[in-house]
């Protein structure tokens, strides 16, 4: 029976034992490690008896704090992955010289570039920068959650599920060899028979849905959710920058799911969209995935932004400079990075108009942003400056971004262009961007944020040698690929025949490495302050003594996050609540509106997996199945009306208590 | 704005302190941001069609030597489809106006005619469609009719969600009545449906008349 190939095809779809990578030592090693290191993670939940806790507290919380930190814990589990895959990159390039082949084969080496990207991009830096928005926006407005709780947690195992599958890709099958984009006609069925691109198409679909939904979660929370007094022009920076980025979210997304489930269409059904044959235009797809692609960069990039205007006001002890021009700033780069896309491929021959069009377009986007640039140096000037480690970041920042965005406007000339296209000078412009700014805005806002979470700073010492090795790796890392791409190197190359470029290879290899340390400081920082706890707890809730409202609660905030509803006066609220001697309510609380827990969320996330894995390996019973499961669950759960409960006076007053006491033994 | 800014400072500057929390929980309205979330669903929703149009419009005229939309389309049958789903937003906001007045059964009965209307829209859809994949013109044979079907096919996806969710609704009106949840969801629905209809409309002029006029 099991010698019946067509009987087996109808099971297990393309799935089969030789789809498991037994023939791949370094894989072998690497799910050996994984296995070793999942089961020591499941085993320690286990021993500890904290499965039941995590599922009531975390996996079906809809409390938006606590989805904030799983996304910013996802975003860092899969930093890790993304990151092996640069080391290896920078490995085999640093070793290919002189008829030497490398270590990795061209079609391992493919996938390993293309997951870095998607990785880096969908799974490292979108959950941090949504992570850090979901956390801190409803805090910094004065309300209790979100708009939509429920929708929050299911936003958030979404991505997750696209996490899974892309993770999965790595030991079942194989991953995209197609670069991130996925450009056709290289991804379409003819020239990507197996299953890579389909594991990329369906872990995109299944983040994006999540993405979409938590950008109009964001847009409504934001929207209609501010605390009484906190008009737009009153609204933080960092919610400025939120709002922005989940309108580029709500309006740029749409096009990713629309554009890929074309390309799903052409893989899975035999269309001709970007086909070379049967009237197919593969430049559709480009045109269309950088019209999703482009606002993506600034999705990014926006709350990192915010992250550096909270960051440099608290730091430098004043209001930030230039409040307004910083808002209208934020919105014009808003309107502006949808004007842009084709500055991605001005060699696909638009003619010299459109691309003077877009050339100039792109220019513009500096202004604004020199812009801010400015105020924040303003707002450091005549300032007290406290280079804390958030602070110390956002001078990185300043300094790194500005280089990249320098060599942005370089590329934005098409001549110039033409010459840089597709060439490393690319490669290090928007590692400068993307490093320079979200990955270094990220950890100024864990950083920065920290203590708000866990109720204690992180460790300095740890943190600033992490900060070191990653500002000077980055340096090491992508100088050089700005001179290897002025030679004229084209990015994705496997091996190389000059033996006189291999030294800038391995200077960025060098730099790999120094980032490797930087993160590994990170994660001792993390460690040694959870250790460290009671030598860095603050019990003020405001250790920086910052501005915003999110530092007028308890570190970490109470469920409800505020008592009583806050009344707003001023840009910088709590600053103003300070100066003008505002007095904690003792008394007098009333039972607290919340939304309940729920399991629907990971459970609708887990099918979708299925869904998607299915699809993934044409197993198309349990694509149906799981499809009909999914649909059958999502009304299953719309009868569920119970959604709410108040939390009792009683427990309010409990938890508003312990702060009192607190706060006096502080005094 | 800089007037408004100044009349808060003003409330704010009394005497001493100002009023830095409300003392009493406003009852804010159960699920008040549903129709704002609701609508930027739809622009995002708008969008993935934008996206599709765009498409046809790049792609409509590559027939790379197959059937036209001269050879295919039947504008008559078309007609009567169009006139099946406008007719369905109409018993819609009929339904919405029963809503309104509390009357279950008149609501019931409005989403059910509205029910039959678009399930008739479907049928004619899929009948157009089996018809011209009967011809040859499926949607593998051009870029044309690749864009076709998915921009036409995506809607009618959108119309059959809209009737399974539709169902649904009855199913919870006959269970709990015109409660605030469900007189909510209908509502979105209701967005929903009108958002598809204006959709449509874009079909029509654009794909059908526009593409018999090519």
């Amino acid at each position: 029976m099991f010698n019946n190939p067509d009987l087996l095809k109808a099971i297990f779809g393309r799935l089969t034992l030789e789809s498991l990578p037994f023939h791949e030592p370094i894989l072998v090693v690497t799910f050996l490690a994984v296995a070793l290191g999942g089961a020591a993670v499941v085993g320690a939940i286990t021993y500890y008896r904290l499965w039941d806790y995590l599922w009531r507290e975390w996996f079906t919380s809809v409390d938006h704090k606590r989805i904030g930190v799983m996304y910013i814990v996802l975003g860092l589990v899969m930093l890790l992955r993304g990151f092996s895959d640069a080391l290896m990159m920078r490995l085999q390039q640093a070793i290919a010289f002189n008829g030497s082949e490398g270590y990795l084969p061209a079609h391992h080496y493919d996938q390993i570039f293309t997951a870095h990207g998607v990785i880096m991009i969908f799974f490292v830096a979108m959950p941090l920068v949504t992570g850090l928005m979901n956390y801190v926006v409803p805090l910094q407005i004065g309300a209790r959650d979100v708009a939509f709780p429920f929708l929050n947690n299911f936003s958030f195992w979404m991505t997750a599920a696209g996490a899974v599958l892309v993770m999965m890709s790595l030991f079942v099958g194989e991953f995209a060899r197609t670069g991130w984009l996925a450009y056709p006609p290289l991804s379409n069925i003819g020239y990507s028979p197996d299953v890579g691109v389909d594991y990329y198409i369906w872990s995109l679909q299944i983040a994006g849905i999540g993405t979409l939904l938590s950008g109009v979660n964001l847009v409504a929370t934001i929207v209609k959710m501010r605390a009484p007094g906190m008009t737009m022009m009153k609204m933080p920076v960092f919610t400025w920058t939120a709002l922005c980025t989940n309108v580029l979210i709500v309006a740029a997304f749409p096009v990713l799911t629309a554009v890929l489930a074309l390309l799903s269409l052409d893989r899975y059904v035999g269309t001709d969209f970007f086909t070379n044959d049967f009237g197919g235009s593969p430049m559709m797809y480009v045109n269309l995935i950088w019209i999703w692609g482009h606002p993506e960069v600034y999705i990014l990039v926006l709350p990192a932004f915010g992250v550096f205007s909270e960051v440099t006001s608290t730091f430098s002890g004043k209001r930030l400079f230039g409040y307004t021009s910083m808002v209208y700033a934020t919105v014009v780069i808003t309107i502006l990075s949808y004007l842009v896309w084709l500055h991605h491929f001005f060699t696909m021959g638009s003619g010299a108009s459109v691309n003077s069009f877009f050339g100039i377009t792109t220019m513009i986007i500096s202004i604004p942003t020199g812009a801010k640039l400015f105020n924040w140096l303003f707002t450091m000037y005549h300032g007290r400056i406290r280079y804390e480690l958030p602070m110390m970041w956002t001078v990185a920042f300043m300094l790194t971004f500005v280089l990249g965005g320098m060599t942005g406007v370089l590329l934005a000339v098409p001549p110039a262009d033409f010459v840089l296209h597709n060439s490393l000078f690319l490669i290090a412009h928007f590692h400068n961007v993307i490093i320079g700014g979200v990955v270094f805005g990220a950890f100024a806002g864990i950083a920065y944020w920290f203590p708000k979470v866990t109720g204690f700073k992180l460790d300095p010492f740890w943190g600033k040698l992490s900060f070191w090795f990653w500002v000077s790796g980055f340096y090491f890392a992508f100088m050089p690929l700005y001179v290897l791409g002025f030679m004229g190197v084209t990015r994705r190359l496997r091996v190389f025949h000059d033996p006189s470029l291999q030294i800038w290879f391995i200077i960025a290899g060098f730099g790999a490495f120094l980032i490797l340390l930087g993160i590994l400081a990170f994660l001792v920082q993390i460690v040694v302050s959870i250790r460290n706890r009671e030598a860095l707890r603050d019990v003020t809730g405001d250790p920086w003594n910052a501005r915003t409202l999110e530092w007028s609660t308890s570190s970490p905030p109470p469920p409800y996050n505020f008592a009583f509803t806050p009344v707003i006066h001023d840009n910088d609220a709590w600053w103003d609540m300070k100066k003008r001697g505002y007095e904690r309510p003792l008394g007098n609380f009333k039972p607290i509106h919340m939304p309940k827990n729920t399991a629907a969320g990971i459970i609708l996330a887990g099918i979708s997996v299925v869904f998607g894995f299915a699809m993934i390996w044409y197993i198309w019973w349990l694509a149906a199945l799981s499809f009909i499961a999914l649909v059958a669950t999502t009304i299953g759960h719309t009868f569920n009306y119970n959604r709410d409960f108040y939390i009792p006076v009683d427990e309010v007053v409990h938890c508003e208590r312990a702060r009192t006491q607190l706060l006096s033994g502080q005094a | 704005m800089d007037a408004k800014a100044t009349t808060m400072e003003g409330v704010g500057k009394t005497p001493d302190v100002p009023v830095f929390y409300l003392e009493e929980e406003h009852a804010h309205a159960e699920g008040g941001s549903t129709m704002l979330g609701f609508w930027i669903y739809l622009m995002s929703d708008c969008l993935i069609f934008a996206c599709l149009f765009a498409t046809y419009g790049v792609l409509g005229g590559s027939y790379a030597a197959g059937p036209s939309p001269k050879d295919l389309f039947d504008l008559p049958l078309v007609a009567v489809n169009t006139a099946m789903l406008l007719l369905s937003s109409i018993t819609y906001g009929f339904a919405v106006l029963a809503m309104d007045k509390g009357r279950v059964g008149q609501t019931q009965a409005w989403l059910a005619v509205t029910a039959v209307f678009g399930a008739a829209f479907i049928g004619f859809e899929l009948h157009e469609f089996a018809h011209m994949i009967h011809e040859g013109a499926t949607p593998q044979r051009s870029a044309f009719l690749s864009a076709f079907f998915t921009l036409v096919g995506t809607h009618g996806l959108h119309v059959t969600c809209g009737l399974i969710w539709l169902g649904t609704l009855m199913v919870q009106v006959a269970q709990r009545g015109l409660i605030e949840a469900n007189k909510r969801r209908l509502m979105c629905l209701s967005m929903f449906w009108h958002f598809l209809d204006v959709v449509w409309i874009g079909v029509f002029t654009f794909v059908y008349l526009m593409g018999v006029l090519r």
